[in-house]
């Protein structure tokens, strides 16, 4: 058994038991709530979230991408900013990217306006920062590996040879 | 549940032909009217994959549309497909044939079974299959005018063909024998070593071969071996293959047939003169599927891989004790510790419990005492359908 086809398994549906995970491998339950508590020690998983769509909701919030350009500092290259901006508790994600920018944030709000006084208020006035473009998120077709809003196969005949 | 007599008004009305008359219907189809009528149903009953086509190969579907590819092919079928399928088959199954000569595309493998008996059969030649088996067989025999002989196979061998159970089958008016394993219903697989008993006695008695290997990619241990492939058997061996199973294609009805051209020329007769060719589009779909698709393919079957773990464990677990197949799709427990018969097990585990699953007998006198269980269903379903036979066995036992 690897690391990584209990990942695999997890990655799909975090929601499987040990004893399934342990039945569809073949091994012993012990041995994969073993491999799986190391795993969360070591940090290699770090956590187990719903994937969601949020357009199912009543009440949707808002997600823009927004790029960033910034200055990176002497002492910790572009590390220090980045943790910096990664705490603010709008920002879902933030990769340091290739390409004309620097960083790139998942950000989301309640409206429009929370994320545009984000921008206006805590991104463009923290020191380092260069320029920022910021894209309003219209709609989602693909989260996490599923398909949203396409059912993606018809129905099948209950029962056929 | 068991395979019906034949329907009394045919005879009456004489309309209809004697053969057509006599075929029974398919015990499934009781099952199906049965299983229809129901809501809230887990069916462990349904043999195709639940995946939809890989992505790449219906998007090739819908570009070969866009391109306006909508007239016939040639009979054989295209030959940029026909390329395709002999250097698969040579990758795969280590047997090289003829594009030009040795290799028809069909409508599925059920059109290639039926061509391959039409093709070589008189009227009273027999053919020889192992039972349990797809439920088809037997009725394409009679059909093609033959005669069907059953070797029964067995739960304590694995549901393997004995060389000793077929020899005693044999006559003089035996004129071929049908193979296919993987199997449907059992998921029984023959390795090399056995195949050779099989091989040597079809050379000394002089047997063409039609195997039907639909399930081969979707082998979970050991390595998959076609009979074509043994010493002195290419030459008499129809080997019969298609995109339905692994790579999630049964919509498209798309197959093929490989074998010694003599054979595959009086195939093509009958198909140019009833189906013409495979449809255009389906081709196209699965030229697609032999050149981009194995990773995709690779990825399903890994996930009934790790289905199948997970079913037959439990199974054993609860007492209906299964063989863990060595491919296709489907476990088939004995339900023998329940006293029940294949035909009331199902009955009642679906009336009782909401969870379809198709009666042994289905698939021939032999699968009596067993049931046929597709994993080719979600985790999710699977788990369900495990938990509710779990409650529907501990009801049996109050």
């Amino acid at each position: 058994m690897e690391n990584n086809e209990i990942l695999g398994l997890l990655t799909k549906d975090a929601r499987l038991s040990v004893a399934e995970i342990a039945s569809m491998l073949g091994v012993d339950a012990g041995d994969v709530e073993m491999r799986i508590s190391e795993l969360e020690k070591d940090g290699v998983i770090l956590g187990y979230q719903a994937v969601v769509d949020e357009s199912k909701l009543p009440e949707t919030c808002v997600k823009a991408i927004i790029e960033v350009k910034i200055r990176p500092s002497g002492t910790d290259g572009f590390d220090g900013l980045a943790r910096r901006l990664a705490r603010f508790s709008e920002v879902e994600s933030l990769y340091l990217v290739s390409g004309e920018y620097d960083l790139e944030l998942e950000v989301h709000g309640a409206s429009l306006g929370d994320v545009a006084s984000f921008v206006s208020g805590k991104l463009a006035t923290t020191e380092g920062v260069v320029a920022s473009a910021t894209r309003f998120i219209l709609k989602k077709y693909k989260e996490t590996n599923r398909m949203l809003g396409d059912d993606n196969g018809g129905e099948r005949l209950k029962i056929s040879p | 549940m068991t395979m019906v007599e034949s329907d009394s008004k045919y005879r009456r009305e004489g309309r209809v032909s004697e053969i057509v008359a006599s075929l029974p219907k398919s015990g499934i189809r009781d099952f199906f009217e049965l299983v229809n009528a129901m809501d809230d149903v887990v069916s462990l009953g349904i043999g195709e994959p639940d995946f939809a086509t890989p992505w790449r190969i219906r998007d090739a579907a819908i570009r070969s549309l866009e391109r306006g590819r909508t007239s016939y092919t040639s009979n054989l079928g295209m030959l940029e497909l026909r390329r395709r399928v002999v250097e698969y088959v040579e990758r795969n199954f280590g047997v090289s044939y003829d594009p030009a000569t040795e290799c028809i595309i069909t409508v599925g493998v059920s059109e290639a079974l039926d061509l391959a008996l039409r093709a070589m059969l008189n009227s009273g030649d027999e053919v020889v299959y192992h039972e349990p088996c797809y439920v088809s067989y037997s009725p394409c025999v009679r059909l093609a005018q033959g005669s069907p002989v059953v070797v029964p196979t067995f739960a304590e061998n694995g549901f393997s063909l004995a060389p000793g159970d077929l020899r005693m089958a044999l006559t003089p008016r035996t004129k071929a024998l049908m193979l296919n394993f993987p199997c449907n219903p059992t998921g029984a697989s023959m390795d090399s070593d056995a195949l050779s008993a099989i091989a040597r006695l079809s050379i000394e008695r002089d047997l063409l071969v039609i195997t039907d290997e639909i399930y081969s990619e979707l082998t979970y241990e050991g390595e998959h071996v076609t009979i074509a492939s043994l010493p002195g058997m290419r030459d008499r061996t129809l080997l019969l293959h298609g995109f339905s199973k692994a790579y999630a294609m049964t919509g498209f009805r798309i197959g093929f047939a490989c074998g010694p051209a003599d054979l595959i020329d009086a195939m093509m007769k009958v198909h140019q003169y009833s189906m013409l060719c495979a449809p255009t589009i389906a081709q196209e779909a699965a030229v697609e599927a032999l050149d981009n698709a194995w990773s995709d393919m690779e990825e399903m079957r890994d996930e009934y891989h790790l289905r199948r773990n997970m079913i037959v464990r439990r199974l054993n677990a609860m007492g209906l004790t299964c063989v863990s197949p060595k491919g296709a799709f489907y476990v088939f427990p004995s339900v023998g510790s329940t006293g029940l018969s294949s035909s009331e097990f199902a009955t009642r585990l679906l009336k009782e419990r909401n969870v379809a699953v198709v009666p042994g007998t289905a698939f021939g006198h032999c699968g009596e005492g067993f049931v046929r269980c597709s994993y080719a269903a979600s985790l999710d379903s699977l788990n369900t359908a495990m938990d509710r036979m779990e409650a529907f066995l501990e009801s049996l036992g109050e």
